[in-house]
């Protein structure tokens, strides 16, 4: 058990670096960069049961300290997944993964998770009631308690798998979405997918994104994130995973002093395809000055 | 992919709205003209991809078009300065493909790309035939390095101010056996449909990434949904679906 290891629903991670979903693939991309068996895992793109194309374009925007996505959930679909993503995943990656899962009814999430949980390679289900970029299903699942709870119990019956539930941020009040998920059987949280926002192109007066509005990310929610994981980790007994911003090993030590147990790396994968293998090495110098020997021990250490 | 700092050596207006700049670093990870590189501007979150307009093994060329914010704080940068880039990034052209007699076909800033490719064909004793388009005589820009590769490109701009009158397909008129084509969309829409041959078409497109994570910048096509950055910018022109 090493200095950075954290226990994630029952299953060791030599780290708590998570790349986020959206943001890494299916890890190919990265893998012809570095070894992406250092990371504690990560998170797969976001899959539904047809294959997706996502919103038109431009579906990407600048932002200040961050940026806006509308990809919408561009997925080749799940058996594409199964058959194709996972087999070249296991050649470049030999730790379990996590399936990110979107759906646009129960019965879709219940389907696609049923099939991600039957695969060896998959060590956790993270279920997607948070985009805010798709019409329909995404997010409408993660703006209320009781529908929250409802695609909570349908993944919950097909899988006993850990089942990871990500939070939207775009709610009055997201410790009772989050008691929802927990009250409903699910195993952990991870907190907070994107931001809904807008930006407006000065030389045509219109939205820059096609779909009008997109997902902010990046360093300019942290703050925000930050203070949703403090929220959530207290009113909650079942692991947070932190995300939203996070861009050092100073971040990610913040993220889990807030009660994260482990942290996802989003935005900053974009702008800095090294951002994790950074972020792992520049972690255990942080525990020096925090004085700390092992990570998990600063976990909710902010709480005080 | 390599990410690489470079310093800038020169950063010059060629035009109003396009600027050439001048970088010293390794240039190794570029293998074929029509690759892009991505540019960090401090202040700024996403990076900026650029098409490569040329290269040797320690000099990069790039040619930029103010488009917003970003390209606006670049053209303030001066000599000296150092930028953090991803390199190496994309397809590029085929050059095993041009057959006897390629026709380059830039508009505007796609222009750019077809430098590189234009020196490189070159090298392989080709001499490819050259259509360069702008919107006015004072729009024109990068032509005389055309002329010293020892090719006479053909010029079009869209007042008559200089060349032919109209836009490039006004002189599109030659015999030709493979197309290489860089510039607007509207504008690859009517050289590929002009062109009987078979060509390849560079894109360009918004960019999350750069380096195919993000789908952000995903097209449609015959084959199936592309990433302009990854599996493109350069499309064979019978992949491409223009009906969106």
């Amino acid at each position: 058990m090493g200095r950075l290891s954290v226990n994630l629903c029952g299953i060791e991670l030599d780290n708590p670096i998570i790349p986020a979903s959206g943001t890494f693939g299916y890890g190919h991309e990265f893998a012809a960069l570095y070894d992406i068996n250092c990371l504690g895992t990560f998170s797969m793109k976001g899959t539904t049961r047809e294959p997706r194309f996502g919103n038109p374009t431009p579906r990407i925007a600048e932002a200040p300290a961050g940026m806006l996505n509308a990809v919408g959930l561009q997925n080749p679909g799940v058996d594409a997944v199964i058959n194709q993503e996972l087999p070249k995943l296991a050649k470049v990656f030999h730790k379990p993964v996590i399936a990110n899962v979107s759906g646009f009814s129960l019965e879709e999430y219940a389907e696609v998770s049923a099939k991600l949980a039957a695969q060896p390679q998959v060590g956790w289900l993270e279920v997607n009631i948070s985009c805010p970029n798709v019409h329909g299903g995404g997010m409408s699942f993660g703006t209320e308690p009781a529908a929250a709870a409802e695609v909570t119990r349908a993944v919950r019956n097909v899988t006993d798998k850990p089942l990871i539930l990500k939070l939207s941020p775009n709610v009055t009040d997201i410790v009772s979405i989050a008691k929802a998920c927990e009250d409903a059987g699910a195993d952990a949280l991870s907190l907070i997918n994107t931001v809904l926002a807008l930006r407006i192109d000065l030389k045509t007066r219109r939205p820059v994104l096609a779909n009008i509005t997109g997902g902010l990310s990046g360093p300019a929610i942290f703050p925000l994130a930050l203070r949703m994981v403090w929220q959530v980790s207290q009113a909650v007994k079942i692991p947070v995973i932190g995300l939203g911003g996070v861009s050092s090993a100073e971040d990610a030590a913040e993220m889990m002093l807030a009660g994260a147990t482990a942290v996802q790396i989003g935005a900053a994968n974009l702008k800095d395809p090294f951002a994790c293998p950074s972020i792992l090495r520049a972690l255990p110098g942080v525990l020096d000055r925090l004085g700390v020997e092992k990570i998990r021990d600063i976990t909710g250490g902010a709480h005080g | 992919m390599k990410q690489r700092v470079f310093t800038i050596t020169e950063n010059a207006p060629l035009t109003e709205r396009v600027s050439l700049l001048r970088l010293r670093g390794d240039c190794s990870e570029i293998q074929r003209p029509g690759q892009f590189v991505d540019l960090a501007l401090p202040g700024f979150f996403l990076r900026r991809p650029f098409s490569v307009c040329d290269w040797t093994g320690d000099e990069l060329r790039l040619v930029y078009e103010q488009a917003g914010r970003g390209t606006a704080s670049l053209r303030d940068l001066p000599a000296g300065e150092k930028l953090d880039l991803l390199t190496g990034l994309g397809n590029g052209f085929d050059l095993s493909r041009a057959g006897d007699a390629p026709l380059l076909v830039g508009g505007g800033s796609g222009v750019s790309p077809l430098l590189g490719l234009a020196r490189r064909l070159r090298k392989q004793g080709l001499r490819p035939h050259v259509i360069l388009g702008f919107g006015r005589a004072e729009d024109i820009f990068l032509t005389e390095d055309f002329y010293c590769l020892g090719l006479t490109p053909t010029v079009t701009t869209e007042d008559g101010s200089f060349g032919i009158r109209g836009l490039v397909t006004a002189a599109m008129d030659v015999p030709h056996s493979f197309l290489y084509a860089c510039g607007p969309l509207g504008m690859l829409r009517a050289v590929s449909e002009k062109s009987p041959a078979p060509g390849q078409l560079s894109l360009d497109a918004r960019m999350g990434c750069g380096f195919g994570a993000c789908m952000g910048c995903s097209i449609r096509t015959v084959n199936g949904p592309k990433r302009v950055c990854k599996d493109g910018p350069v499309f064979d022109k019978e992949e491409l679906l223009w009906d969106d």
